[in-house]
């Protein structure tokens, strides 16, 4: 008895080195970041981790400098987020509502043409938008950004809401239907009340993808003034080479903090839709 | 015969012109938007159908010239080809549109031989909330996904088969022309090309492999050691654990960048400081290579760790339990229980991952630019996936044609795939059952 005792000491003191070091290298790189905007000067190189003195120099530096635009550009984001948040929400609500709940020539065809369609690489088609663009003459525009991001909401989400709308049973409908409810009236009242989940990860990814893309950002956002704020972080490392590294991590931690903690508290959400369209059935 | 009367007249009257059929059924208000539809469309079409077929064969045939030491400006071809591109497009809607106006014609005269009333304009709009309702809905997202998604694509596939790339084919100096299936021969056949392709192929299927097999088991790992027997504050080391998830990754990735920079990294430093050689973490071919694999496994495995706890807790109790009974050691519950409840219930998101993992455009791009540059490959670098290379070319080198082709050949893997495992999981082939 004793014998097996002591295996199961050695096996949980060995799990629990294991998990140590893990949650360290899961740390790590945030500590390392936040520390670093703290630290004076502008060097990448720092003799140790922690800082022999804190300055928030650098978080002033960013509101104040005239290369670094970082209050214009969070604007910029903010509202290129807000609306294609919203528009890009509804669009994929329409589509899976559509498709999960009615019956009709051709459904299963557009499915499939969804999935296809959702399989090209999203900036294989990046030139061509720019020439549309550019033919429209919306370039350089916010609302050429917020209608890419909107338009393209439901070629990456309509599969998952729609396994989401399949699970709330259609029985509900049907009652509704015989009261005489129209299908406006059955979606704003059964479905979406129900489809919260859903609703709150749709919106979360729409919402967070402006913050984070640079790549049709900075294809379609021409000037300074107009950039989003992952066009300007995106530009401090890779055109400036790191000249000025402590900034740059202020500004990580400035965009990193509000999004992390909002993917924290949704954990469970997230890992509810990334499963959804897979483990069903 | 005399039966057939109205559907013939409505059916003639809207061949003739779109809304005469609905005007001779009596639906006025349908009628009338019906012709305003075509009074607009073959304005549009007169001003350019003409120069849009002009277009997509010639693509332009003046070049820029040079007159009394003045440029003249002559056709832009790719300008040409996405006009004719829009025109074409809006003449499939217009014939569409005709054909629909005939069937509804057709449809409601035949309804009115039968002695009923032809609906007003409200009972149609009515009708089409009740009855067409998914169509009316899909047709807002519809609009969005082909002028941003379909049309766009079009033109990929479009300019795969022309001379469209720099040096000698750049727009608005220089015409552009079809070329048939030049540009895949050479990528693929052409042996400075060819040798690119097929290095920058092979790496990225290893990368997809790799990746998704290291965060896969990775998160299985620590899945299985968080949910050991005897481990307290499950939740806590989950919530640690999940961190790397949940920052963004243009920032992890930015910052992981400079956490390996040889030179002045922390990484390095300790290294160094433990006695240990420096790394090229980023500069070396090979550890290049090991660096995007290891910084993936980072940002990879709180994802699958989180999926695969998730179905840890969906595995009923008696299935240990009958184990136990039939004298089963830990090591066996894992095999016949465990393991195949996990494969089973994450295969299909097994798969979504090697796909994305294929795409995965942000690990490279972001991480190392697809450097070490490697000096006989055509544009691109030792950690170059298909897809940063594709950016490369067009971006940076004006490559636009072998950039679409390479787009295509992507586009053709990742479809098989993916469409293969849709096809194969249930929620596509019983939906109708779960309910």
């Amino acid at each position: 008895m004793s014998k097996r005792k002591g295996k199961n000491i050695l096996r949980l003191t060995a799990s629990y080195i294991t998990l140590i070091i893990l949650a360290i290298c899961a740390i790590y790189p945030a500590l390392w970041i936040v520390l670093g905007s703290f630290r004076p000067g502008k060097s990448l190189y720092s003799k140790s981790l922690i800082p022999e003195s804190f300055t928030l120099k650098h978080y002033g530096e960013l509101f104040n400098s005239r290369v670094i635009m970082f209050p214009q550009w969070y604007m910029n984001t903010l509202k290129v987020a807000i609306f294609s948040m919203l528009l890009g929400v509804l669009l994929t609500m329409l589509t899976s509502y559509a498709l999960s709940r009615f019956r009709f020539r051709g459904r299963q065809n557009a499915l499939s043409v969804l999935l296809v369609l959702g399989m090209f690489p999203g900036f294989m088609s990046m030139i061509a938008i720019f020439l549309l663009l550019k033919e429209i003459n919306l370039l350089d525009k916010h609302i050429a950004l917020i209608m890419v991001y909107a338009a393209g909401a439901p070629l990456g989400l309509t599969l998952i809401a729609k396994g989401f709308f399949d699970t709330i049973p259609r029985s509900l409908d049907e009652a509704a239907r015989i009261d005489g409810a129209s299908n406006f009236r059955i979606f704003t009242s059964i479905i979406l009340p129900l489809s919260r989940p859903i609703l709150t990860y749709m919106a979360l990814l729409q919402f967070t993808g402006p913050w984070v893309d640079f790549i049709f950002a900075r294809l379609i956002l021409r000037s300074k003034e107009k950039w989003t704020i992952a066009v300007g972080m995106w530009d401090m490392v890779a055109s400036q080479q790191n000249s000025n590294f402590t900034v740059f991590a202020a500004g990580a931690v400035l965009i990193a903090v509000p999004i992390t903690i909002l993917f924290m508290f949704m954990q469970r959400l997230l890992v509810e839709g990334l499963t959804s369209g897979a483990s069903k059935g | 015969m005399e039966m057939d009367r109205h559907r013939n007249n409505a059916t003639i009257l809207s061949i003739l012109s779109m809304g005469l059929g609905q005007i001779y059924n009596k639906q006025y208000i349908k009628g009338l938007l019906f012709l305003l539809f075509e009074a607009f469309g073959i304005y549009y079409l007169i001003g350019n159908l003409g120069k849009a077929l002009w277009g997509i064969f010639t693509l332009g045939d003046v070049p820029r010239t040079l007159v009394k030491g003045k440029w003249m400006e002559g056709d832009h071809s790719i300008f040409i080809m996405v006009q004719s591109l829009i025109t074409l497009v809006f003449l499939i809607i217009f014939i569409f549109v005709y054909v629909q106006n005939i069937r509804d014609a057709r449809s409601v005269a035949a309804e009115r031989e039968s002695g009923k009333q032809a609906n007003t304009f409200m009972q149609t709009i009515r009708y089409v909330l009740d009855y067409k309702f998914p169509v009316a809905l899909l047709s807002i997202p519809t609009l969005g996904i082909l002028f941003f998604t379909v049309l766009p694509i079009i033109f990929m596939v479009m300019i795969a088969f022309t001379n469209y790339s720099a040096p000698k084919h750049i727009p608005p100096a220089m015409l552009v022309d079809w070329v048939g299936f030049d540009t895949f021969k050479n990528l693929l056949a052409l042996k400075s090309w060819s040798r690119t392709f097929y290095g920058v192929l092979t790496w990225t299927i290893i990368w997809a492999i790799l990746s998704t097999v290291t965060t896969y088991f990775g998160g299985m790992l620590v899945a299985l050691l968080i949910n050991q027997k005897g481990i307290r504050f499950k939740g806590v080391w989950r919530t640690i654990l999940i961190l790397p998830y949940a920052i963004p990754q243009l920032i992890s990735l930015l910052v992981m960048r400079n956490m390996f920079n040889g030179e002045f990294g922390p990484i390095n430093q300790y290294l160094e400081y433990f006695g240990l050689g420096r790394v090229p973490w980023m500069t070396h071919e090979i550890w290049a290579k090991a660096t995007v694999i290891l910084v993936n496994m980072w940002v990879g495995i709180p994802v699958s760790m989180l999926l695969i706890m998730g179905v840890l807790t969906t595995i009923p109790r008696d299935m240990y339990e009958a184990a136990e009974v039939d004298g089963a050691s830990g090591y066996q519950k894992f095999k016949i229980v465990t393991l195949p409840m996990i494969l089973f219930t994450t295969a299909p998101t097994l798969i979504t991952q090697f796909a994305g993992n294929i795409n995965n455009f942000n690990m490279i791009f972001l991480l190392t630019g697809g450097d070490p540059v490697k000096g006989d490959y055509q544009y691109a670098g030792a950690t170059d996936l298909l897809v940063t290379w594709l950016y490369k070319l067009t971006l940076s080198q004006n490559k636009y044609n072998m950039a679409s082709a390479v787009g295509i050949i992507i586009f053709v893997i990742i479809a098989s795939f993916s469409i293969y495992n849709y096809r194969r999981t249930k929620s596509f082939k019983e939906e109708d059952m779960i309910q």
